[in-house]
């Protein structure tokens, strides 16, 4: 299974200017990462598409953020706790009708371990 | 009957003038005539509409009706309907049924609404035009060649052409007030965690908000109060208390400060668009309010801090569609591997898969810093630009959009430019605040949509403010041609 590290990171990334135009090679790792199958000829199409939107979003490099807090919810909420008993019910079957292929309650899929 | 408000179809209901059924058969009828030139049903629900119908006309006949008790609705196909098909408008939910109701869908029932069926959408909220959608794009019912905008493109266009009486949508960076000033209807997306996100597929956790497109705010707040309130199967659900909104709407506007910012003003605003914004908000003058201008001075960076918040959290929440326990599955997988590439290949679409690769991208080591956390940062500053704001006015008003409908197809080859319809409505998912959308007047024949943006919380305020304007003039009761049968 690949791991987070398959994209070389930068020793020190250049924060000065970090959206350099994406290659097919970056678009090849990135989509396995993403798990999405892309045929050859499509990578340059990606290329292309994706390195426009990082030209969008370059546009944050002009901003100072020193000392900003990131805000990764809107009312900076806390999540909530609650008691450590089981409340859902086992509906497994009833969710399981429109699986692509089960067996005993199990989902089937390809076999993983050679 | 489509042209009745929803408190007076719940009058005609309980005065017997027509039955639930009638009126629900009336819809779809409209909806057999009409929705094929609009594509904006992807499923009709028409005998569950039916026996729904029946109950409604049981409970008011009991004298237990309420204020929703029989009237049609329709769902975006977003939201999650026990037994029937959700395919968030992607080929990887083509055969979902869901098994359960989204919250949002289980409080309209028991209120007594009635479901039409499950409106179009761009696929998985991913657009603004509605030309993403594995069932083909929605066309605009005041111009066919035209987009209704998006994601919620179905729901709007439905509501306008009158093919329900109202529609659930969600909002995730403008997808309920753009297609609704687009189409030229209400439109109201509530304060993060208002209403419960349980049941609704996510596409943005931290920005996704379900809300309700309408035909005037009057008959927003008669949803959104059976829609909003605390849900402890969300857990970003918001525990406030849900005002009587209806009660406020007619409240008094003398001394209602409304600030406009000149970044909502600027280059790439129509001219058209531009002055109707304006004659509105001299409307709302005379009637007592005063204007200044405003600045949030870290909007023009809405849009890129969104184009990386947006789909890093999509490219997670769609991790989960593996072809594994439900959704599409490719035939004949060679191993786990091909499983999940082939499986998430087929069943999304090119917009989708742009997004969950630049949110992959962004979160990736040695990228996060730079583009995730930065963003998150920027958004820090985007909401305190609002904080700021609050302080002296109690409104923001501006354009929802910076054009009317553009042309099918005008926009669909340049992802950035697409973006840029969302560069006024963007912000306020980025801080959680309320917005709303109402008509103003048109231009060129085309609708335009005034934003209004409140405080957290403030929803009654939105509504009540839009209300009063409705009760002064009839922009909002203009019906797209050809479509009175």
């Amino acid at each position: 299974m690949a791991s987070v590290s398959d994209i070389d990171p930068p020793e020190t990334p250049d924060t000065s200017s970090i959206a350099m135009a994406l290659d097919t090679s970056a678009v090849a790792k990135i989509a396995h990462l993403a798990r999405l199958e892309v045929a050859d000829d499509d990578l340059d199409g990606y290329a292309a598409e994706l390195s426009n939107i990082l030209d969008l979003v370059e546009q944050m490099q002009r901003v100072d953020t020193s000392g900003v807090d990131p805000m990764a919810h809107p009312l900076h909420m806390a999540q909530r706790l609650r008691p450590d008993r089981v409340t859902e019910a086992d509906q497994r079957e009833h969710f399981q009708q429109h699986a692509p292929l089960t067996e005993d309650g199990l989902y089937l899929v390809p076999k993983v371990i050679e | 009957m489509h042209d009745k408000t929803i408190a007076e179809l719940a009058t005609g209901l309980r005065e017997k003038a027509f039955s639930s059924r009638e009126l629900t058969q009336h819809y779809l009828d409209r909806i057999s005539r009409h929705d094929p030139a609009l594509n904006s049903y992807i499923t009709v629900t028409a005998d569950a509409a039916l026996a729904a119908a029946d109950s409604a006309d049981q409970a008011i006949a009991a004298g237990v009706g309420g204020p929703l008790t029989g009237i049609p609705i329709a769902h975006k196909d977003i939201f999650c309907t026990d037994g029937v098909r959700t395919s968030c408008g992607s080929r990887m939910l083509d055969r979902f049924i869901a098994p359960y109701d989204a919250t949002v869908v289980e409080r309209l029932a028991a209120a007594g609404a009635v479901c039409l069926g499950k409106t179009n959408m761009d696929e998985f909220a991913m657009g603004s035009s509605n030309e993403t959608s594995w069932y083909g794009p929605v066309r605009n019912p005041w111009d066919r060649e035209r987009v209704p905008g998006g994601s919620s493109g179905g729901s709007a266009a439905a509501v306008a052409a009158r093919l329900c009486a109202a529609a659930t949508g969600t909002d995730t960076g403008g997808s309920i007030r753009q297609p609704a000033a687009l189409c030229g209807i209400t439109g109201i997306k509530p304060t993060y965690g208002r209403c419960s996100r349980w049941g609704m597929i996510a596409f943005a956790s931290s920005l996704d908000q379900a809300g309700v497109l309408s035909r005037s705010a009057a008959d927003a707040a008669l949803l959104l109060a059976a829609m909003a309130g605390f849900d402890p199967r969300d857990s970003t659900s918001a525990d406030e208390p849900v005002p009587d909104y209806a009660a406020l709407l007619d409240g008094d506007l003398a001394g209602l400060k409304i600030g406009l910012p000149r970044e909502y003003f600027g280059e790439g605003l129509d001219a058209a668009v531009a002055a109707s914004v304006q004659e509105a908000v001299k409307r709302f003058e005379r009637l007592g309010a005063s204007v200044r201008e405003i600045s949030l001075p870290n909007s023009p960076l809405s849009v890129p801090v969104y184009y990386v918040v947006a789909p890093a959290e999509c490219s997670s929440n769609l991790a989960r569609y593996d072809g594994v326990r439900f959704g599409h599955r490719c035939a004949e997988p060679k191993d786990l591997e091909d499983l999940y590439k082939r499986s998430r290949a087929e069943g999304f679409g090119a917009e989708v898969k742009r997004r969950v690769m630049i949110g992959t991208y962004a979160l990736s080591a040695g990228y996060y810093d730079a583009y995730y956390l930065k963003a998150q940062q920027i958004r820090h500053l985007i909401s305190d630009d609002f904080r700021a704001a609050f302080a002296n006015v109690d409104v923001i008003m501006g354009p929802t959009s910076p054009t009317t409908a553009f042309p099918l197809g005008a926009k669909t080859s340049d992802p950035v430019a697409m973006y840029l319809n969302d560069i006024y409505t963007i912000a306020t998912n980025l801080a959680g605040l309320p917005g709303m959308s109402i008509p103003v007047a048109p231009a060129d024949g085309l609708p335009v949509g005034l934003q209004l943006i409140g405080n957290y919380f403030q929803e009654g305020r939105l509504l009540n403010i839009a209300h009063r304007l409705q009760r002064e003039t009839d922009w909002h009761l203009a019906a797209p041609p050809g479509l009175d049968d």
